[in-house]
């Protein structure tokens, strides 16, 4: 299994990380050797095998579409690192 | 005896009679604390002297024949994954340091209901990732048998605090073992419910298809009470399931005459330690002399469960993680020049080693052209061995493997390798893969005087087989009464 260095890097792009340099070889090292042992399922034969999504037989859990006020925004605001009028506050996203 | 050597249906006792008050339970508890914590560092945050006042409250409502539960005034300790409101939940993180819950954990409000008294949130790898507790973010807990080794993970820090005393129980939460094998390195009881008993809402979230929430006790009698609380259907939760409420206490019977155990072949082969192997051996042959049937079976999923298992759960986790970034609650960088910097700094500096790893892993797998060959194929396998365990069911009532490879292992020995630190999940992961229930009970030690645990797994909501097998072979054993934990340095 190998991958290459800008693989890596695209990888913590989508998953929104920061990878200083000296850390890649780490985590290339680390990917290719977990999906190196995971490569073991390729060896299962699946044909005309579902697949298995949720473990038990729950399926399409309904409920009645009521408004419940289950929460309260002040306090739903208070873990917020910077809230301004009710509001979480962000960088100005658009120049 | 101390009053913190007592297990939880010993203390209701004394409650009952008067022998004991609510107040004397938890001082005796708060000492305890005092003395021990310093070693074994299971808590991440302590509830301190306010839990007396609580534990009075109780006493006086007792006192006066008002109608309470028969467990109010019980200590517990919590899982730092598991929401409680106005106190710090941190997961074992930096990225959730500061954070305070604005509602109780469903768990929680069912402990609340029965006036149970938390003495604190106990330490965990972070964000659950790990089986030595080694991960978290803010100190290794210590294992009470011998302080220089791990306790497991990643609910260390509950194993560990029901080993040493610091609680009469706890809970947990386990998505490949992380109630079981700590348990087994510890030398408690730890039960994985099946999944959809328990509702997850309010726990931190993992891997959704696989977390479940439990209990770990120092008995099998006390697991069947704690389960007893916090089993049932809840709204909140799609996947927990509408089932009729059981009371387990009435599984506890000493008999297994005509129960059918398989024993697979590949848990006691390659890769299991010697001593590990013979425990499980003398188990077998325990439960036969007892008038249970053991039977040799094969059960050879063992390495592909671990590999769906990596992929389905760090699927599940780098999805599950998004939700931290820095903008509704947890940490957030003090560098960015805008919002995207602000999700990528935050979570870069929040997140652990080993959480960015699996983040990364999960990613990969779930990415465009990798989907296929990786996240869909491990589900079609995870039908494989589900429909594997089914076929065993059709013949047996139980399976027995080892919960463990290996007993505890010394700090800082695998942390260094990832790998090698998932390996040791192998005798535990299959079962959350199946969604099957499964117990860690302690039954001997080795050498070196460290715990050794057996795994039974049942049928799916068939804890109370588990608990009357469990049970029987607790009193042959006799665990508690033989080995106790000595804090070796």
């Amino acid at each position: 299994m190998q991958i290459s260095d800008e693989e890596v890097l695209h990888i913590a792009k989508l998953a929104r990380l920061n990878l200083p340099e000296n850390e890649i070889q780490n985590y290339k090292k680390n990917l290719e050797e977990i999906l190196e042992f995971a490569d073991t399922i390729n060896k299962v034969d699946t044909a005309n095998i579902g697949e298995t999504i949720g473990i038990n037989e729950n399926y399409n859990v309904f409920r009645k579409d009521e408004i419940i006020q289950n929460s309260n925004k002040d306090e739903l605001l208070s873990n917020a690192p910077s809230q301004d009028e009710g509001m979480f506050r962000i960088p100005k996203v658009i120049n | 005896m101390e009053i913190y050597e007592l297990t939880v249906h010993e203390l209701v006792d004394k409650l009952e009679k008067k022998e004991l008050t609510s107040e004397q339970i938890v001082k005796s508890y708060l000492k305890r604390i005092d003395e021990k914590e310093k070693d074994v560092q299971a808590f991440v945050t302590q509830s301190g002297e306010k839990t007396l006042e609580k534990a009075r409250e109780i006493d006086s409502k007792r006192e006066k024949g008002e109608k309470i539960s028969n467990l109010a005034g019980i200590p517990i300790g919590i899982k730092d994954n598991m929401c409680t409101k106005g106190e710090k939940t941190t997961c074992s993180s930096k990225m959730l340091e500061n954070f305070v819950s604005p509602y109780d954990a469903t768990v929680i409000e069912k402990l609340n209901n029965e006036e149970l008294i938390s003495l604190g949130k106990l330490n965990m790898d972070e964000f659950a990732m790990g089986g030595s507790t080694e991960y978290s973010y803010f100190h290794p807990t210590h294992n009470p048998w011998n302080l220089n080794k791990v306790p497991g993970g990643s609910s260390g820090g509950s194993a560990a605090a029901v080993a040493a005393n610091l609680v009469p129980w706890a809970i947990g939460s386990d998505t490949g073992g992380s109630i079981r094998q700590p348990s087994s390195l510890c030398g408690v009881v730890g039960l994985k419910p099946t999944y959809g008993l328990v509702s997850r809402y309010g726990l931190v979230a993992f891997a959704s298809s696989l977390d479940q929430i439990g209990p770990i006790t120092k008995d099998v009698e006390d697991s069947a009470i704690l389960l007893n609380i916090i089993a049932g259907h809840d709204p909140k939760d799609s996947t927990s399931m509408n089932k009729e409420k059981k009371d387990y206490t009435k599984a506890l019977v000493r008999d297994v005459k005509g129960l059918k155990i398989g024993l697979p072949k590949e848990f006691i082969g390659e890769g299991i330690n010697e001593e590990v192997k013979e425990a499980i051996l003398e188990t077998a042959k325990k439960y036969e002399e007892l008038g249970a049937t053991v039977e040799e079976c094969s059960l050879d999923i063992g390495k592909e469960a671990l590999a769906v298992y990596y992929i389905i759960a760090c699927a599940e986790a780098s999805s599950n993680l998004g939700r931290f970034d820095g903008i509704r609650y947890g940490y957030r960088s003090e560098k960015f020049n805008n919002l995207r910097e602000i999700y990528i700094n935050s979570r870069t500096e929040g997140f652990g080693p080993e959480v960015k790893r699996r983040i990364m892993l999960g990613t990969y797998v779930l990415s465009s052209g990798y989907y296929d060959a990786y996240y869909k194929k491990a589900q079609k396998v995870r039908t494989v061995i589900r429909n594997e365990y089914q076929k065993l069911f059709e013949k047996y009532d139980l399976i027995l493997t080892p919960t463990s490879p290996t007993v505890a292992f010394g700090i800082g020995e695998k942390s260094n390798n990832p790998l090698e630190m998932y390996l040791a999940d192998i005798c535990t992961v299959p079962v959350n893969i199946a969604g099957l229930p499964g117990m860690s009970i302690p039954v001997s030690v080795d050498k070196s005087g460290m715990p050794i645990g057996v795994q039974l797994v049942g049928k799916h909501f068939d804890e109370e087989t588990i608990f009357r097998a469990a049970y029987t072979l607790e009193q042959e054993v006799k665990f508690r009464e033989n080995y106790k934990p000595e804090f070796k340095k």
